[in-house]
């Protein structure tokens, strides 16, 4: 019974909005990329190179708003470089991703092993502080539950409004989706494939650097190497999940954290009898199940994997 | 399941081993090892994560204060993967090294076969399992002991008799540690309660903070730090929270009410000597790791924090642990939560 009082709980709904934010900056900035035809497999590693370079900014004295542009700013030049490869030269995206991810992780370390060669402790900032919104409190459950947030995930849901007004109401918009579908139909009314793929990329690279930036200035104040364990590529399934629209990709990120929220409450409740590996498993198992139920009926951008070369048919 | 009993039974191989054993196996071991090395010993260290990590980073203080007395020169690969364990070994070793430290957990079988091929290099690993000949010898963060202690601490300061645990992953070097601590908060409080979590990766603070969160949702007043990120969820929510192998209540002042520290010194100093001497042995120097050696040590306790009864308490069963009058158990199973 008390597995089900869970579900009512505004701290539950918290940790759940809380394990959700990277994962929505990261599916938002990751769907961008692919409406224009890019899957940006650097992900990862632009989560890391966020996480990074927005923590060591405000050490090093930026304000904390400072230090989230840095971030967004480190994530639009590895999106560069990316669509460097991708976009400019044509070359594959899943080789040039992985390779992102890579060179991006391994920078951000070597990056840190320079500026700290002998730390017992990663040093901490003072991080992103909860609102505390009085008036969100007299909303049952919810309300506290957001409440509690910073103000990046306030942000977060911010750029999922902002990238489906984008989208779906602005000629920006209607090229980005096309440049996806249609690059040759783009190209013949005189806009720049190269161009709008290239700016997708780096914008949806910055948002995935905030989604890092989030982990260490806000969920918490310092930066461990490993930290970002996989948050990445969550992104790029749940992506497929919300079959590319912002808003299907909102309540794909809030579902796995709450399961992940969930699991953690379950392994304290009925730990004693399930053991620990089954409740860890669970939100990427429930992940599976939905991309499962969802995936088949995905419309994807039909020219996603797809380099354009003028005149090439 | 195996596993268990390996360590189990290995347990008592320890005792006989610090007991005098040791001569059975210096009789049997290869002969290559049997010289000795002149001073600066070259000793080389591998470990599969940031040296800022509480375990590594024992290991990486106690070789730095060797570097620095002139006893040996140092080298060290940090975040090595697992998959790549065996090259950088096998890089090091070819390279001339007398001395290899470093944690064979996810590679035994491959770390074990670099030894075998280099016999005339000491090989020094954080292992859950037991030695091999020639020249493979093992340790661990035996600080079972004073993790008993600290679970005395919690038991007496706990008010809402729930204790939350949380740990990285569910391996005997964290159970351990977990279980002499649950034990301890037991044999004062018989009604403390316990949860536990663990969240299948060794640094993902904001994982290890959510939760360290969920715990102190459901009641917990104390918290057992075995990952970064748990104490900062105390802090947050005004709870206490008690330290494992590193001390970091300078960091969060009032928080930590007590930690069981690990310090490898005696085990590196032993090494090293036993090298130099060409005495080194294939042997289990977990034992070093004990109380009884300096391996492992309850932090200064502060009466601000803790009653002074308490202290005494717990300083008491410290002594009959020095004394050899208590023995804390050594289990390897997987905490459970109290249902």
């Amino acid at each position: 019974m008390e597995a089900f009082e869970i579900l009512l709980q505004a701290n539950f709904w918290a940790a759940a909005i809380r394990i959700a934010t990277p994962l929505i900056f990261g599916v938002i900035g990751a769907l961008i990329c692919e409406r224009a035809g890019v899957l940006n497999l650097g992900i990862e590693g632009i989560f890391v190179a966020g996480a990074m370079a927005g923590w060591l900014a405000v050490y090093l004295g930026a304000g904390l708003w400072t230090g989230v542009a840095i971030a967004a700013l480190v994530g639009a030049l590895f999106g560069l470089l990316h669509g460097l490869f991708t976009v400019i030269l044509g070359l594959s995206q899943h080789v040039t991703g992985i390779g992102i991810t890579l060179f991006a992780t391994s920078a951000a370390y070597f990056g840190y092993r320079v500026a700290f060669p002998s730390v017992t402790e990663p040093p901490r900032i003072m991080a992103f502080q909860p609102l505390d919104l009085a008036a969100l409190k007299l909303i049952p459950v919810i309300g506290p539950a957001l409440a509690q947030q910073t103000a990046l995930t306030w942000l977060a849901f911010a750029c999922v409004a902002l990238a489906a007004l984008i989208l779906y109401r602005t000629p920006l918009g209607l090229a980005i989706r096309a440049v996806g579908d249609n690059p040759a139909s783009v190209d013949a009314q005189g806009l720049s494939v190269a161009g709008l793929r290239m700016g997708a990329l780096a914008a949806g690279s910055a948002l995935m650097a905030l989604g890092g930036a989030f982990l260490t200035m806000s969920a918490f104040n310092a930066f461990f190497f490993g930290m970002i364990n996989g948050r990445g590529w969550v992104c790029i399934a749940l992506t497929v999940f919300a079959s590319w629209r912002p808003e299907k990709a909102l309540i794909g990120a809030l579902l796995f954290g709450a399961f992940d929220a969930y699991q953690v409450r379950l392994q304290t409740l009925a730990g004693g009898i399930v053991p620990s590996q089954v409740f860890l498993m669970m939100p990427y198992i429930l992940s599976i199940v939905a991309l499962v139920l969802v995936a088949r009926r995905a419309d994807y951008p039909r020219a996603l994997m797809k380099p354009y070369i003028k005149g090439e048919r | 399941m195996s596993r268990t009993q390996d360590q189990n039974s290995g347990i008592d191989r320890r005792g006989m081993l610090a007991g005098g054993g040791f001569a059975l196996l210096a009789a049997s071991s290869g002969q290559a090892l049997a010289q000795a090395k002149a001073k600066p010993l070259k000793v080389a260290a591998i470990y599969t994560v940031p040296v800022e990590q509480q375990w590594v980073s024992r290991i990486h203080k106690a070789l730095n204060a060797a570097k620095d007395r002139g006893d040996v020169t140092y080298r060290w690969s940090e975040n090595t993967a697992n998959t790549d364990y065996e090259r950088v070994m096998r890089q090091y070793a070819t390279e001339g090294m007398d001395l290899i430290i470093g944690e064979s957990f996810a590679v035994e079988r491959a770390a074990r076969k670099v030894a075998s091929d280099f016999p005339k290099i000491a090989f020094v690993m954080g292992s859950s399992f037991q030695p091999s000949k020639p020249n493979f010898a093992v340790f661990d963060n035996f600080i079972h002991e004073p993790s008993y202690l600290t679970g005395m601490v919690a038991g007496k300061a706990t008010k809402s008799n729930i204790i939350g645990l949380v740990g990285g992953y569910a391996i005997p070097e964290v159970n351990r540690l977990m279980q002499a601590f649950m034990e301890g908060a037991k044999s004062v409080n018989p009604n403390v309660k316990f949860l536990v979590a663990f969240i299948n990766s060794w640094y993902d603070p904001p994982k290890a903070k959510e939760a360290a969160f969920a715990m102190i949702d459901r009641g917990a007043d104390i918290m057992y730090a075995e990952r970064f990120g748990v104490t900062d969820a105390a802090k947050e929510r005004n709870v206490k929270a008690i330290g494992n192998v590193i001390d970091t209540s300078a960091q969060y002042p009032g928080v930590i009410l007590a930690s069981a520290l690990w310090q490898m010194e005696p085990t590196i100093d032993r090494v090293i000597k036993n090298v130099m001497a060409g005495t080194f042995e294939p042997a289990d120097y977990g034992v070093y790791s004990y109380m009884a050696h300096g391996g492992a040590a309850l932090s200064p306790l502060d009466p601000k924090l803790v009653p002074q009864d308490v202290i005494d308490l717990v300083k008491a069963k410290e002594k009959e642990i020095l004394d050899g009058e208590f023995r804390v158990n050594v289990n390897d199973a997987e905490p459970k939560s109290s249902a």
